[in-house]
């Protein structure tokens, strides 16, 4: 494959019909009104020179090369600017227009260092393309005038530099930084000839409030901002179209590349989820695919306190069978299982979940969306019918109101988040309901209406509030629930009832109750309101109850089944929502069936050939627990690294220690390879062929730019475990696999690789309903027939603060870090994030002694760590926050083993906790922390 | 509030309980029943079953009359 090179149209395309009909170069085209010459004239096949304009951003008119001849009209207006009238007639090129400009270009050239032949960009500079399209031969001014050819190159940033020598001024970074991004970090500095591109306040880029997304870089129409991978490394040659390995969002990325090595990864514009947008962490760190810590062969042990030692493939396939076998002849059918990866593609997840049920023989087999978003399927699957979010990511567009509760999109979802923002930035309101002040909560052109600072573990009681006022106030849609719900009257009167009204909770949620009214009334009287929420919301003693009172209020107020509304959950991980579709539940088999419904098993066992158990298996909690009894001996854990994200350390250290047999398949050895007697060497996503399902339900393609560095993918391991242990199970490849799904899943009935190749992703349901998938959920009934709405009962935590812990703690994610930083820490992110950090308020600083840098000791009543404080107000009184990036602080040892009722998903955002200063910055004897290396 | 994980499912039932008890304590004996039948491991079941039948003073007493409903599993 070569390098793939989009088509730019030179401005956005706009919506409507096409019934503007105009001539261009004698060439009849028929567009949507507000388009401009230059995209109507890209449409009927005619490129227009231009420099400034680029199709995801505005036109701005500068550069002044796409100049036209239109009749009728004075002069020769830019194309880009002009829009289309009917009847119109165009010429693009005429003696005129090419003398203009060559003469713009002539002016471009004669203040650009004429290094082409060893400059970066060369053969990918827009600059040296115009100056061939127009025909440049000559600069009769000269070089030795006034110039910026000595202005310096700033290199502070890890992944990319900006050489001001070679800038235009065209302002496309600029306009990528607002329009794209929604950062407004870039801007242009001085007027005339001294005009020049400044990131902030005229200091470094590092020192800005870049964020290092690339939309700066990939609008450079020359080699100003430039990849410092293509310095290195030089221009890519051809292109493989994969998926982003990170975050939910599930960009499409272009691996552009170099024979077998990666040279930058390009987002992709026909990517459904991010049309072309990224992301620091997608699109600079994928170094880690690379990094020498990477472990390619697999290691054996007999004991955890025993060097590894390097067998080949068929030694450590053997022994794992082998020990498996061993372990349930002694101990019982059900005394192993596995959990599978929502960081692994979905045809890996259904082979691990497989071998588990059809090899091991039982339905122990969890996944880490258990500590994630189980609630979300839990709660979404009782009152709507389907474990998943009910739009597309484009349907923010046409929100009125926008409720976020529980999640920070710009650190967890950033190119989401940049969706979010230019909906917000065209009028939409905003909600957040968040302890800290997000940032969302007032960036650059944004400010939310109301941000209800409720007090963490006080979500139910919030929402229940705002339902209470939808009930009591008139807002209910009476249309949409009387024909598309059931149970409201029963939930109507119970929502109704004092003990719910924003007075009566003020005190318990701390958010004032003339303000949770306008909150309230604000999502209710919007003609589209939608909710997004995050691990805010699910990672709670009562997760699965919020999501059903969030479920509740969108039903309540008909704000389901159409453009800019629903309910959405922004997933964790890329895979979640796939690993959960894959039947990675103990209690469900693929495509969400129970275990227990014959009709279902009935499928898979015709299909395995194996009986297949009907009651639920272990959750990944309860396997911990059965391990400490002795009844369960023996895990699989694939691509995750549980010592470090579950929640509780000593608890799972304790479990893991217990176990018999602890196989674990990674890039890295881990936290939780420090207890295992079996290592697997996995595959990057660079290597994998498979698929992932993002946030949305889209099932998009992930394809492998080079071999596996293993000499094995990991469900060709897997199917050779399962047939160690004696279970046939063989594919010839991966899509073998996705046409198992097919045939097995109902919602997965239209899925193949060969149309995921035609017709780029599809969103699930995918059948022959919709053959070309369902970008928005419920448009004409729930999935379970009628939406239920359930009474949600507020049930304070048992986690309270006490004398001894008086604070509560609260975790989360930031932007340049992911996860457990397995990946993030081995990439030039680490500039970012050295080390995870105690957020705490002023005041709480102040009364323990405690400044900003200060080591403190954090401690709740099952451990405590120590890390460096960072004094900001956006926390609240009373609460503190911390990530989970870095294994050096151990943010789980102190979190607890309080869990949502329903579903048994942490409460990682709720733990009571003392912090005392332990060592002050200023000290001559400071500890510094360091980043985590894994050894 | 313990650690002890003999008792995580005593603790885990009793917060469903918590969950149900603004329902008829029939209606919602039968909904917990049917939670545990559909989420718990047997393993799980059996314990609670055990604990209900020998009486341990932990259970929530709705917990003990959902005990009565469950079918007892056969743990292999």
């Amino acid at each position: 494959m070569s390098l793939i090179k989009e088509p730019d149209y030179g401005t956005p395309a706009r919506p409507g019909e096409a019934a503007v009909a105009v001539e261009i170069d004698g060439k009849e085209v028929l567009v949507p009104e507000g388009t401009s010459v230059m995209r109507a004239a890209a449409e009927a096949g005619v490129d227009i020179p231009k420099l400034c304009a680029t199709d995801s951003l505005e036109p701005f008119g500068s550069c002044r090369l796409c100049l036209v001849d239109i009749d009728g009209r004075k002069g020769t207006p830019a194309s880009c600017t002009t829009p289309v009238a009917p009847g119109m007639k165009v010429r693009t090129q005429t003696p005129k227009l090419a003398e203009l400009r060559r003469g713009v270009m002539e002016l471009y050239i004669s203040d650009h260092p004429l290094d082409c032949l060893t400059c970066p960009a060369n053969g990918d500079c827009e600059l040296q393309d115009m100056a061939g399209v127009v025909g440049l031969r000559e600069v009769r001014y000269g070089f030795d005038g006034e110039n910026h050819l000595d202005e310096p190159t700033d290199s502070s940033n890890p992944y990319f530099d900006f050489d001001a020598s070679k800038c235009i001024s065209c302002s496309r970074c600029v306009r990528a930084c607002d329009e794209v991004q929604g950062t407004f970090a870039l801007t242009i500095e001085g007027r005339g000839f001294a005009s020049k591109v400044a990131a902030g306040a005229g200091g470094s880029f590092m020192d800005s409030d870049c964020v290092s997304c690339g939309a700066c870089v990939q609008a450079c129409p020359t080699s100003t901002l430039q990849e410092r991978s293509v310095v290195e490394l030089g221009m890519p040659n051809r292109s493989v179209i994969t998926t982003c390995a990170y975050c939910g969002v599930g960009c499409s990325f272009k691996a552009e590349m170099r024979g077998d090595e990666v040279v930058r990864m390009v987002p992709y514009k026909d990517g459904g989820a991010n049309e072309g947008h990224s992301c620091v962490k997608g699109r600079f760190a994928f170094g880690y695919a690379s990094h020498p810590d990477r472990r390619l062969k697999p290691m054996v042990r007999e004991r955890i306190t025993d060097p590894w030692r390097e067998v080949e493939w068929e030694e450590a396939i053997g022994h794992v069978a082998r020990r498996m076998l061993d372990i349930q002849a002694q101990h019982g059918a059900d005394s192993i299982g596995g959990i599978t990866s929502s960081r692994c593609t979905n045809e890996e997840v259904y082979a691990v979940q497989k071998m588990v049920r059809a090899a091991f023989g039982n339905n122990n087999v969890d996944t880490c969306a258990r500590v994630c978003h189980s609630p979300t399927g839990y709660g979404l699957k009782q009152t709507y019918g389907t474990s998943a979010g009910t739009q597309d990511f484009k349907s923010v567009s046409k929100a009125d109101v926008i409720l976020v509760i529980g999640a920070n999109p710009t650190d967890g979802h950033p190119v989401f988040a940049s969706r979010m923002k230019r909906r917000l930035r065209q009028g939409a309101e905003l909600i957040v309901a968040d302890p800290r002040r997000i940032d969302l909560v007032r960036s650059p052109h944004i400010e939310a209406a109301h941000h209800l600072a409720l007090a963490p573990g006080t979500n139910v009681a919030l929402v229940n509030a705002f339902a209470h006022v939808v009930v009591t106030e008139g807002l209910v849609d009476r249309e949409f629930v009387e024909e598309r719900c059931e149970d409201f009257e029963t939930w109507e009167r119970f929502i109704a009832r004092p003990e719910h009204s924003p007075e009566a909770v003020a005190d318990i949620t701390g958010v004032p109750a003339d303000e949770l009214r306008a909150a309230a009334r604000l999502y209710a009287s919007a003609p589209n309101a939608a909710i997004y929420y995050g691990l805010g919301v699910t990672e709670h003693s009562q997760g699965s109850t919020m999501v059903m009172g969030m479920a509740n209020l969108a039903m309540a107020t008909g704000n389901i089944g159409r453009e800019g509304v629903g309910v959405n959950p922004l997933r964790g991980q890329n895979n979640v929502q796939g690993s959960c579709d894959m039947g990675s539940f103990p209690h469900e088999l693929p495509g969400y069936g129970h275990v227990s419904d014959d009709a279902v098993r009935t499928v898979f066992e015709t299909l395995w050939g194996r009986t297949l158990q009907s009651e639920p298996g272990l959750r990944i909690p309860n396997m911990f627990d059965s391990a400490i009894d002795g009844s369960f001996r023996a895990l699989f854990v694939h691509g995750e690294d549980i010592a470090q994200s579950d929640p509780n350390t000593h608890h799972v250290s304790a479990a893991l220690s217990a176990l018999e047999l602890v196989v674990v398949q990674d890039l890295f050895l881990n936290e939780t390879s420090k207890f295992a007697h079996v290592f697997l060497p996995g595959t990057s996503f660079l290597e994998k062929d498979g698929t992932f399902t993002n946030a949305e339900r889209r099932i998009n393609r992930v394809r492998p730019v080079m071999a596996p560095k293993t000499g094995k993918h990991e469900w060709q391991i897997v199917c050779e475990i399962a047939q160690a242990m004696g279970y046939p199970m063989k594919y010839d490849n991966a899509a073998q696999i996705m046409d198992e799904v097919a045939i097995t899943t109902p919602t997965f009935a239209g899925v193949s690789f060969d149309k995921l190749d035609r017709v780029g992703s599809v969103q699930w349901p995918c059948n022959d309903a919709a053959p070309e998938g369902t970008p928005i959920m419920h448009m004409d009934g729930f999935v379970r027939g009628k939406g239920r709405f359930v009474d949600t009962v507020y049930v304070p935590t048992e986690e309270r603060s006490t004398r001894k812990y008086p604070l509560i703690l609260t975790t989360g994610r930031i932007l340049s870090q992911y996860n457990v930083g397995a990946q993030t820490r081995r990439t030039g992110n680490v500039a970012w994030h050295t080390e995870d950090v105690l957020e705490l308020h002023p005041h709480d600083a102040e009364v323990r002694g405690i400044r900003d840098g200060d080591t403190v000791a954090l401690a709740s009543r099952v451990g405590e760590t120590s890390l460096r404080a960072r004094i900001d107000d956006r926390m609240p009184v009373g609460v503190v926050y911390t990530t989970f990036h870095h294994p050096i602080t151990g943010a789980n040892v102190v979190t607890t083993e309080n869990s949502d009722w329903a579903t048994n998903c942490p409460e990682y955002k709720v733990t009571a906790v003392q912090v005392a200063l332990k060592q002050a910055a200023s000290a001559p004897s400071a500890p510094v922390p360091v980043p985590a290396v894994v050894e | 509030m313990t650690n002890a994980p003999n008792s995580a499912h005593i603790r885990l039932a009793n917060e469903i309980a918590v969950q149900f008890r603004h329902r008829d304590p029939a209606t919602a004996a039968e909904e917990i029943a049917v939670h545990i039948r559909t989420f718990w491991d047997p393993r799980m079941r059996a314990r609670l079953i055990a604990d209900a039948e020998a009486g341990n003073g932990e259970l929530d007493p709705l917990i003990v009359s959902v005990a009565s409903l469950l079918p007892p599993p056969v743990v292999r």
